[in-house]
C-alpha cells in the first residue's frame, strides 16, 4: 500500500510540475484604455477636450480607411496567438467580442466573402459561453427480436440505449468524457472520465468510470460493435453486457519495441464492482486489469493488432456460505489479434476485419460437495466483417464459450449480419443468430433461431470513429 | 494470505510502474536538432517543408491520395505524433473523426489542441462557404466552420506559409531571419507560378463545371470557374439515382460537360453521367501526393491545371 502511495504521490507531483512549467495563457487583447477625467468645469476645458475628440473621430476614419486598404491588399498577419481550446472555435475574434468597440477589429483576416456570413449565435454576450460548452451527442440504439429463444429471450422491440455523450477539454492538461446510457431499467454511467493528457514520462493517466481495457470487445461501446448483441462469451464469462466496467485509474504507456511495431501497456486498478463478474465486500478488494498490446502495419493498407490481458478481482460465490467470501476470486486471461484491411484509395468503399478473442476464466466457487474449489472455463468468438461498398457491410460471427459457473455446459452460436449505412450517422442492421444454449438451471440445451434488427441514429457532434 | 497476495501483486505493478518511468527518461541535449513537424494533410506538409527548409524534418498523418474526412486512428501514428514539436492541421472539423483520439494518446504535451505545438491552418485561411442559419444534417456532413478544403487557393497557400513561418520563428527564434528567407522564396516562387497558372486558365474563366464533392470552392473562385452542381447530393452521401437525374437534367440544361472527381471517389455514378450528358470526367487531385509526379504544392497546381485544360479543350 505505501508504494502505491509513493507512485500516486511521484505522478500527482510530477503533473503538477509539469503544470506549472507550462507558459500561463494570457490575454492579448487589452484595448488602450482611454481615460479623461472631466472633473473641471472650465468651459475652456471643455472646449479642449472637444477639439481633441474630433481630432481622435479624424484620426479613427484614417485608420480604418488604411484597414480597408489592409484588407482589399489581402495582407495576412498571423491573429494574435492566443490559445484556441476547443477544435471546434473557429470564429473571429468579431464574434467572441461582439461588445468591442467596432473601430477597433482585432484582425486583419481577409473579409469573408458576400455569399458567406459567420455561423449564426444567439443573444450576445450570453451566447459566447455557449462556445465553452461540451461537444454533446446522442446515440439512439433501437433494437428488435423475433424468433425463439428460451434460454436468454429479449424483447420484441425496444429502445435498448440512449447514450449521451459529452466530450471536453478541461484544461491545457486534462480532457473529460462521459457518456450516460439511458436504458429500459434506468440510467447509468457508462463512462465518464478525466485523461490527464500532458503527464511526464508519456503517461497517460484516467480516472473515473470506465470500460476496463481487457480485450477488444469489453472497449467497445454498443453503438460501435459490428454485430447488434454481445458474443456470447462476454455474457457467459465477462461479465455480460456492460463488461468489465468500474471506478478506478488507469494508467498506459508506450513500451519500447523493435523496429515499426507499437508496443502498450496498461494498468488499471479498480474498486471491484462490474456487475455479477467483481464483487467487492471489502475496501482492499480492488480488482486490476492489465492490458498489453502490439501493432503493427503490415503495408498501409493492412495491419495487425494483438494484444493479451489480466483481470482478477473478487466474487460473490462465498457470500452466504461457511466460507470468508474475500477468498473467493475471479481471474480472467483473454488473448486478441485482428486483421485489418482498407485501401487508402477507396476507404469509404471497401474495408475487411477479422477478429478473434480467447477468453479463459478461472473463477472460485463452492463445489456442489461443499468444498472450495476453481471452476475454469474457455470461451471465444470469431468475427469477419466486410463492406462491400459505401453503404452495405456483412459480416459473420462464431461463438462459443462455456459458463464460468458450471464447467459441464457450453454455449455455441453464429450469427449472420448485414448493415445498411444511409449516411454517417445512421445505421440500420439485421442478424440472423443461432444458439445451441444450456440453460444454467436446469441445464438442460436448446436451439435458438432468432432475427434481431437495429436502428441507430446518431445526434450532434460528430465523434471519432473507433480504431 | 489472499490478503497478502494482492498486496505483494499490485507492489510488483507499482514497481512495473516505477521501472517503466526510470527507462522513460527523455535523451538530454537535443535542444539545437530538427523540429519535428507532424501535419493532418500533405498539402500542409508541403507548405511547412517549403518555410522549415532543412532545419525541419515533416510527415503528413494522412496520404495525398486519402479521403482525408476518413482517415484510420492507427497506433503507428502515435509513435510518430509522440515526437513531434508541432502539428498543424486543417481545423474546421475536417479530421474531427479521426485526429482527436491520436492527440489525446499521443501522450505529448506539446501537440495538445491549444498547447504552442499546435497550430490550425484555417485560422490564417480565407474560409468559403461559411453555413448561415439553422445548420443541420439535413445538409448531409456540413461543417459548420466553413469549408475545410481551403487550401487549393494559391492565396491561402500563402497565407498559410506565412502562418508557418511565425511559428517557426516563435518556436526556434534563432532560426527565423532563415524562415523569413525561405518565405520571402517561397512568396515570390508562388506569385510567379500564379500568374503562370492564371494565365493558363484565364481563357476558361466562367466556365461552369460539376464535382463530386464540395472540395473545390476556394480553387473555383481563385481560377474563375462555376461549380454549378454536386455528384454527391449532400456532402457526405452517396449520389442517389434521383439527384442524378436532376444533375443531368441541369447538365444538359446548362451545357457543362466537366465532372471533377477526387482520386478516392469511386468514378461510377461519375462516368454514368458523363455518357448520358456527352461530357467528360477528369480526376483531379485536392492533395499533394495525389499522384506520384505531385511532390509538393506547387506541381499539385501544375497537375491540376494541367488536366483541367486538357479536358476542357476535348470537350469542346
Amino acid at each position: 500500500m505505501k508504494r502505491i502511495a509513493v507512485l500516486s504521490a511521484v505522478i500527482f507531483f510530477s503533473a503538477a510540475a509539469s503544470a506549472q512549467q507550462a507558459p500561463p495563457h494570457e490575454s492579448k487583447k487589452d484595448g488602450p484604455a482611454t481615460q479623461y477625467s472631466v472633473a473641471a468645469s472650465e468651459e475652456a476645458r471643455m472646449k479642449t477636450l472637444e477639439d481633441q475628440v474630433r481630432a481622435l473621430a479624424e484620426q479613427v476614419t484614417l485608420l480604418r480607411g488604411e484597414l480597408e486598404a489592409m484588407r482589399d491588399a489581402r495582407s495576412v498577419e498571423p491573429r494574435s496567438e492566443e490559445p484556441i481550446l476547443l477544435t471546434a472555435s473557429h470564429v473571429t475574434p468579431g464574434i467572441l467580442a461582439p461588445s468591442a468597440p467596432a473601430a477597433v477589429p482585432a484582425s486583419p483576416e481577409p473579409t469573408p466573402p458576400p455569399q458567406a456570413t459567420q455561423t449564426q449565435i444567439f443573444g450576445g454576450a450570453s451566447s459566447n459561453a455557449k462556445l465553452l460548452n461540451p461537444d454533446i451527442s446522442l446515440i439512439g440504439d433501437f433494437i428488435g427480436a423475433a424468433g425463439r429463444n428460451d434460454v436468454s429471450p429479449s424483447p420484441s422491440l425496444e429502445l435498448h440505449e440512449s447514450e449521451v455523450g459529452l466530450q471536453a477539454i478541461i484544461d491545457p492538461y486534462a480532457r473529460a468524457d462521459a457518456f450516460i446510457s439511458f436504458g429500459e431499467t434506468g440510467v447509468n454511467v457508462e463512462e465518464a472520465y478525466v485523461t490527464f493528457t500532458s503527464l511526464p514520462a508519456g503517461l497517460l493517466l484516467r480516472v473515473g468510470k470506465m470500460r476496463a481495457e481487457f480485450g477488444k470487445v469489453n472497449t467497445i461501446h454498443n453503438h460501435a460493435l459490428s454485430f447488434i448483441d454481445r458474443p456470447l462469451v462476454t455474457n457467459n464469462l465477462v461479465g455480460g453486457e456492460d463488461g468489465i466496467d468500474d471506478a478506478g485509474f488507469s494508467l498506459s504507456r508506450f513500451l519500447p519495441a523493435p523496429k515499426d511495431w507499437f508496443f502498450q501497456g496498461t494498468a488499471q486498478v479498480f474498486r471491484g464492482d462490474s456487475d455479477d463478474l467483481f464483487l467487492a465486500t471489502r475496501r482492499q478488494d480492488l480488482s486490476v486489469v492489465g492490458h498489453l498490446r502490439a501493432y503493427r502495419d503490415l503495408g498501409e493498407s493492412t495491419n495487425l493488432d494483438l494484444g493479451v490481458s489480466y483481470a482478477r478481482g473478487h466474487n460473490n460465490a462465498g457470500v452466504g456460505t461457511g466460507f470468508d467470501p474475500s477468498r473467493f476470486l475471479t481471474n480472467l486471461y483473454s488473448a486478441d489479434a485482428t486483421l485489418r484491411w482498407k485501401p487508402l484509395r477507396r476507404a469509404i468503399y471497401h474495408s475487411f476485419l477479422f477478429r478473434n478473442e480467447f477468453f479463459w476464466s478461472a473463477r472460485d466457487r463452492v463445489s456442489p460437495a461443499a468444498s472450495f474449489q476453481t471452476q475454469h472455463a474457455f470461451g471465444l468468438y470469431s468475427d469477419a466483417e466486410y463492406r462491400a461498398n459505401r453503404r452495405w457491410t456483412i459480416g459473420g460471427r462464431f461463438d462459443r464459450s462455456g459458463h464460468a459457473a458450471n464447467a459441464n455446459l457450453t454455449d455455441t452460436g453464429f450469427s449472420a449480419i448485414l448493415t445498411y449505412w444511409p449516411s454517417e450517422f445512421s445505421q440500420i442492421r439485421g442478424q440472423y443468430r443461432f444458439g445451441h444454449l444450456a440453460d444454467p438451471v436446469t441445464t438442460n440445451y436448446s436451439n435458438a433461431n432468432e432475427f434481431l434488427f437495429q436502428f441507430l441514429f446518431v445526434m450532434g457532434a460528430h465523434g471519432a470513429h473507433p480504431f | 494470505m489472499q490478503h497478502t497476495r494482492i498486496h505483494t501483486r499490485i507492489r510488483a505493478l507499482a514497481a512495473g510502474f516505477l521501472l517503466v518511468l526510470a527507462l522513460s527518461v527523455p535523451p538530454a541535449g537535443r535542444a539545437e536538432s530538427k523540429l519535428q513537424i507532424m501535419t493532418a494533410t500533405t498539402d500542409l506538409a508541403s507548405l511547412a517543408q517549403e518555410v522549415g527548409g532543412d532545419k525541419v524534418d515533416v510527415e503528413s498523418i494522412a496520404r495525398g491520395y486519402q479521403d482525408p474526412h476518413f482517415v484510420e486512428a492507427k497506433p503507428s501514428f502515435l509513435l510518430k505524433l509522440r515526437r513531434a514539436d508541432l502539428l498543424i492541421v486543417v481545423g474546421l472539423e475536417l479530421e474531427i473523426g479521426w485526429l482527436p483520439p491520436l492527440i489525446t494518446q499521443s501522450t505529448n504535451p506539446k501537440i495538445q489542441v491549444g498547447a504552442p505545438g499546435y497550430l490550425d491552418a484555417s485560422r490564417f485561411a480565407k474560409i468559403l462557404e461559411i453555413p448561415t442559419g439553422q445548420v443541420t444534417r439535413a445538409e448531409g456532413d456540413v461543417h459548420p466552420l466553413g469549408n475545410p478544403h481551403y487550401w487549393l487557393d494559391p492565396e491561402n497557400g500563402l497565407r498559410i506559409a506565412k502562418g508557418i513561418q511565425n511559428k517557426l520563428s516563435e518556436m526556434r527564434p534563432n532560426d527565423s531571419a532563415y524562415f523569413a528567407q525561405r518565405y520571402d522564396a517561397f512568396e515570390q516562387r508562388l506569385k510567379q507560378a500564379d500568374q503562370r497558372w492564371l494565365a493558363d486558365m484565364k481563357s476558361y474563366a466562367g466556365r461552369k463545371i460539376v464535382t463530386y464533392h464540395r472540395s473545390w470552392p476556394n480553387f473555383a473562385e481563385h481560377f474563375g470557374l462555376n461549380v454549378i452542381g454536386y455528384v454527391e447530393p449532400r456532402p457526405g452521401i452517396p449520389p442517389s439515382p434521383q439527384h442524378t437525374v436532376e444533375l443531368i437534367a441541369q447538365m444538359k440544361r446548362d451545357g457543362v460537360k466537366l465532372i471533377i472527381v477526387e482520386p478516392y471517389f469511386d468514378l461510377k455514378t461519375p462516368n454514368s453521367v458523363a455518357r448520358q450528358t456527352g461530357g467528360q470526367v477528369v480526376v483531379l487531385t485536392p492533395s499533394v501526393g495525389g499522384e506520384k509526379e505531385i511532390t509538393d504544392y506547387f506541381k499539385l497546381f501544375d497537375y491540376d491545371i494541367a488536366k483541367l485544360r486538357q479536358a476542357f479543350d476535348t470537350v469542346h
